[in-house]
């Protein structure tokens, strides 16, 4: 609270963006945890409510006779003009949303003070709802070509994985412990999915210190017991998803990657994916024309690159799920550390591979635990904004790119990614918080804050898509998307998200939704009915069953919370 | 003349048909008089029938013996013949060359073609202008049906009866027809139920550069105002472009003389320009390169998009000036048979329901397409594809429902039909066997008799089983106007009219099932 240096400010003017002429005045607020800004209109009393965690950057611009404008950017980008009557006044209000956006000690963020209403013990039990084991045991593991590897237990060999590790059952704890001296941050190969039809796997590593000559046998023998633990394939792929000369660059710092000739039946792949800095500024123009209303939005989508780069992400995923599943080779995939590129393409490839992971609970398998860094990328706490980036925005763009193409494959839509993408940066919940597993355990985020997975199941039917028909032939087994240029789309729900003119006004999905709600309760009715005996109903109660457009027209809405709603509003004016 | 002349090779067997996202077959290739079919001669397999009309061009190549003929449709397919035999391809591809390029009305498919199914209802009978207002008739009494355009002398692409203020007669409208551009009058386009406010629609005024005045035009037009009450003229040029007009003997409204009106301008491309946007719209989705750097520029720099939000922006305005504004409004470009139609009909789908359906919608286009004189046959006599020298080609129709698409994009619940119903509109305008989009306007019909010798495709539409299939699951009558957003975010690429020339679909559970209908009922 010792931040807030003006906790109210009235006669404040919120400016649409879309459309600047439409202003709200109203109070705004300054909490612990949220800026809220309240209309006076008397009629509709409407809220706008910011979490400090959520907000990207605050600029304050030259005061004018209107007022001081201030700034406020999201990251899940709403973007909030405010005009704050005086200079004084927004000068407070910036210097403290500065240091309430970005603090400074874990201990600050909401996750840790975020406490809804259940009880201890329900807590716990929503942290026990993921299990990593349970997936890997889906995929049939352990068995005879794969084990689990105690090495890593204290996070001793490589302190950016997670305790528990499959390798491959030849693959002994020496040859394990080479491996890692010889990747960056000691990152050994090791499973990521195992294809339980052929054989196949997908491995992830960081690469290897191999400069311009050096080798490392243990290292050779690692992949080799990869390549053994595929027995019906004579060789690998080794993909590197950097683009070729930034891994050449790396070669002089004593980094780099595989020299085919020392290892055996590799073949070695560049697939070229940018680093994380051309991707933030790419976001960071690609925003600037999602918000922009010139007519040449096309073009400056274009110039972004932003796409191109999505492209990029998929075409890798797309190559490696073929190997695995048309080829039945198993794959390597690494970048520099392997935790952004390699954690993107690894999982797309995933969601392309197995239905499974086209599921609501399928697709909340733990990306996190291989140590994609969610506190660096998403900035939590105040620090290095250049290793500030949008990996996970990118994963879930790929993932609705697909979604778009194969509109049936997936259980869930795309308010479940948007929501997933919020909460992503909101730190709410204690999923996304720290770098890696190690920090997780050290900041007792399972003891102290609560899990994201329970509540979006617990809310499933907000989540779940009407169309989807896993049985179907197009949906099953491997997806094969489309990567013609104009298969990508920019996706407007997400990046326009909080300009509601431009959205389609009402929405097929909600509306199978409603319908399907509805049936569910009409049949619940029938079969109630039947229980209680042969039909005595009087003639009205057909009328209940026949009428059903009345009683429709107020279910098109589903309930959706505000804070996390996506579809437009505008279906609701129109009923 | 004899089909038979032109047809130099009329079967080869052992060709091989390539089609995108389908397998390849192969087969005989016979040549009709009006079709090209492909059939493996086995049961149970499809075969291709391509009417020779929707042979947009065709491209030749050989390779050793073997030779190919890729052939690029009008509704934007592209397929892949090989032949075997050089002589055999090259007799096949000039045979096709002129049987598709024959521009003889009376010899084109519909007038021999005979349907094979019932016909429960004469499309040429569904929409009448005389049934139009009766329904006008329930609403208002002042209007009135006129017969001055019988037999079409005033107005040459009007139909025999228009709809025309009550208090304006008959020879009135003959010296306004005078002062308008082909003698196109302000006639009642739309009756808007709730406020009373009209759209109406006309050719430029001929005011030339001594800005000549008519008093009958003015007394026609203030005649559709309420006491007090100012109307709008939209005009679908540019303000420039309007003022050249002059120079030519149109131009438009003068201030002075119209008094109780205010002019706005807006610019809507013409013909040409069209016709370019669309030719390099689908050579950037044919690009086969798979380059994301160019596509996009390449989409932005076709200004197919941008043609859209034109029109739609427009149309929104019209909408906007009758529903919000209480006002009525007269729409003309130059012509008043192209743009003021984009404009005219979208306004209709925005403010009415009733345009939404099925049927409605094709009452739409009766109205203020076929009959209001849009020249189809002028318009649509080549697609993107074609080399030859463009005279009167552009897609002036096709832009209108790819605007109608956007919207339906927008209210996914609020139409009646799907979009295969606009991509099967689209389709039959640029080839069909049916005679509804033949000829330039409702004259040329009556001359073709062709309610006479064609079926109508709404005859063929109008059944249970084919308006089942058009039919959109989730449609919910929506009575409100609905207003599209036409921010460059909100507008899309129509995939369904792309997918023939596209060679590739981006939505895989629906493209595969519209692109496996073949060219219609004829099988």
């Amino acid at each position: 609270m010792e931040h807030i240096r003006l906790p109210k400010v009235e006669k404040v003017r919120l400016l649409d963006r879309v459309s600047p002429r439409r202003s709200r005045v109203g109070t705004l607020y300054l909490t612990a945890t949220h800026t809220i800004f309240v209309e006076n209109e008397a009629a509709v009393r409407s809220e706008t409510w910011v979490l400090h965690s959520l907000v990207c950057s605050v600029e304050k611009q030259a005061a004018t006779a209107s007022g001081c404008s201030l700034l406020v950017r999201c990251k899940n980008f709403q973007v909030l003009h405010f005009v704050v009557p005086r200079e004084r006044e927004c000068h407070d209000v910036h210097l403290s949303l500065q240091r309430l956006s970005q603090p400074e000690r874990c201990e600050e963020l909401y996750c840790f003070s975020y406490k809804p209403n259940v009880d201890e013990e329900e807590r716990r039990r929503e942290w026990d709802f993921l299990d990593l084991k349970a997936d890997y045991s889906r995929m049939g593991l352990p068995n005879s070509l794969w084990k689990l590897s105690p090495v890593n237990q204290h996070y001793k060999v490589s302190d950016t994985y997670p305790a528990d590790l499959f390798v491959p059952q030849s693959a002994t704890p020496p040859v394990i412990v080479g491996s890692s001296k010889f990747r960056s941050r000691g990152r050994f190969p090791t499973l990521s999915y195992y294809s339980k039809e052929n054989h196949a796997a997908i491995c992830r590593s960081s690469q290897p210190l191999s400069g311009f000559s050096a080798r490392c046998l243990e290292d050779e023998q690692m992949l080799e017991a990869i390549l053994r633990s595929n027995p019906r394939s004579d060789f690998m792929y080794v993909v590197d998803t950097r683009p070729k000369l930034n891994a050449i660059a790396n070669r002089a710092a004593g980094k780099g990657y595989e020299n085919e000739d020392n290892y055996s039946n590799i073949k070695f792949q560049f697939i070229g994916i940018e680093n994380i800095h051309v991707m933030r500024n790419s976001q960071q123009k690609m925003l600037e024309e999602a918000g922009s209303r010139r007519s040449d939005f096309l073009e400056g989508l274009e110039s972004s690159g932003w796409l191109k780069h999505i492209k990029a992400v998929l075409d890798a995923a797309i190559f490696i799920a073929k190997a695995v599943a048309e080829e039945g080779v198993s794959v390597l995939v690494h970048c520099s550390d392997g935790w952004d590129r390699t954690a993107q393409v690894c999982s797309v490839a995933c969601v392309l591979l197995d239905p499974h992971y086209r599921t609501l609970r399928g697709f909340m398998k733990d990306w996190i635990s291989f140590g994609h860094k969610f506190s660096h990328r998403c900035n939590h706490l105040v620090g290095d904004p250049k290793e500030m980036s949008p990996v996970i925005d990118q994963f879930l763009e790929c993932a609705w790119q697909i979604m778009e193409q194969f509109p049936c494959a997936f259980e869930f839509n795309a308010r479940f990614l948007i929501t997933i993408h919020s909460h992503v940066y909101s730190c709410q919940y204690g999923n996304f918080i720290g770098n890696n597993q190690r920090e997780r355990i050290a900041l007792g985020l399972r003891e102290r804050t609560h899990s994201l997975w329970s509540y979006l199941w617990k809310n499933k039917a907000d989540y779940m898509n009407p169309l989807y028909r896993p049985d179907h032939r197009q949906t099953e087994g491997l997806l094969r998307p489309s990567t013609a240029p104009y298969c990508f789309k920019s996706w407007r729900g997400l990046y326009n998200r909080f300009d509601q003119g431009m959205h389609p006004r009402q929405s097929a999905e909600d509306y199978l939704s409603a319908i399907q709600e509805e049936t569910q309760q009409l049949e619940d009715q029938l079969a109630s009915h039947q229980r209680v005996g042969p039909p005595t109903r009087p003639p009205e109660a057909n009328v209940a069953f026949g009428g059903r457009c009345s009683s429709h027209q107020t279910a098109t809405v589903p309930p959706i919370r505000p804070s996390h709603s996506t579809c437009n509003p505008a279906i609701r004016l129109l009923q | 003349m004899e089909f038979a002349e032109l047809i130099k090779t009329p079967r080869v067997d052992g060709v091989i048909l390539h089609r995108p996202f389908m397998p390849t077959v192969e087969g005989t290739l016979c040549l009709t008089g009006h079709h090209l079919i492909l059939s493996s001669r086995q049961d149970n397999t499809e075969e291709l029938w391509l009417l020779h009309s929707n042979i947009d061009c065709i491209e030749k190549r050989f390779l050793g013996s073997q030779g190919r003929i890729i052939v690029k449709c009008k509704d934007l397919r592209v397929i892949q013949l090989d032949i075997p035999g050089m002589e055999e391809c090259l007799n096949i591809a000039s045979s096709i060359e002129a049987l598709s390029t024959l521009d003889i009305l009376s010899l084109m498919y519909p007038f021999f073609y005979r349907p094979m199914f019932e016909v429960l209802e004469d499309g040429w009978n569904s929409f009448l202008p005389q049934n139009a207002f009766k329904d006008l008739e329930t609403m208002t009494d002042e209007w009135r049906l006129s017969e001055v355009n019988k037999d079409f002398s005033v107005c040459a692409s009007y139909p025999p009866l228009v709809a025309v203020p009550k208090g304006v007669d008959d020879d009135t409208l003959r010296k306004v027809a005078t002062f308008r551009h082909g003698g196109r009058f302000p006639v009642l386009s739309y009756y808007h139920k709730k406020n009373g406010m009209v759209m109406m629609r006309a050719g430029q005024p001929l005011a030339g550069t001594n800005g000549r005045r008519c008093k009958e035009d003015e007394k026609l037009i203030n005649a559709t105002l309420r006491p007090g009450k100012r109307g709008y003229i939209i005009d679908t040029r540019a303000a420039n472009v309007a003022q050249q007009a002059k120079a030519r003997g149109g131009g438009f409204e003068s201030e002075a003389n119209y008094p109780q009106w205010r002019r706005i301008s807006k610019a809507i491309e013409r013909s040409n320009i069209l016709q370019e946007s669309l030719i390099k719209l689908v050579e950037a989705l044919n690009d086969q390169s798979h380059n994301m750097d160019r596509w996009l520029s390449k989409l932005e720099a076709s200004n197919w998009l941008t043609h859209v939000k034109e029109i739609l922006t427009t149309a929104c305005l019209a909408a906007q000036c009758i529903d919000r504004e209480g006002a009525s409004v007269l729409v003309h470009g130059t012509e008043g048979t192209d743009s003021t139609l984009q404009v005219t009909s979208l306004a209709q789908i925005i403010l009415d329901p009733a345009c939404r359906t099925i049927r409605g919608f094709q009452g739409l286009v009766e109205r203020e397409w076929l009959q209001a004189g849009h020249p189809f046959h002028q318009r649509c006599a080549q697609s993107a594809f074609s080399n030859s020298k463009p005279r009167q080609e552009a897609p002036v129709f096709l832009l209108f429902l790819d605007c109608v698409w956007q919207i339906v994009r927008q209210f996914p619940c609020s139409f009646e039909f799907s979009d295969s119903f606009l991509v099967l509109v689209f389709e039959h305008a640029y080839a069909s066997q049916f005679g509804t989009f033949l000829g330039n306007g409702t004259a040329e019909r009556v001359k073709l008799s062709l309610p006479q010798k064609t079926v109508s495709l709404w005859s063929w539409v109008n059944r249970p089983q084919e308006l089942q299939r058009l039919t959109n699951p989730l449609y919910e009558a929506n009575s409100l106007v609905i207003w599209p957003s036409v921010a460059p975010q909100s507008l899309l690429l129509w995939e369904g009219k792309q997918q023939g020339g596209g060679g590739e679909v981006t939505t895989h559970e629906r493209g595969p099932k519209m692109r496996a209908r073949s060219v219609g009922p004829t099988h």
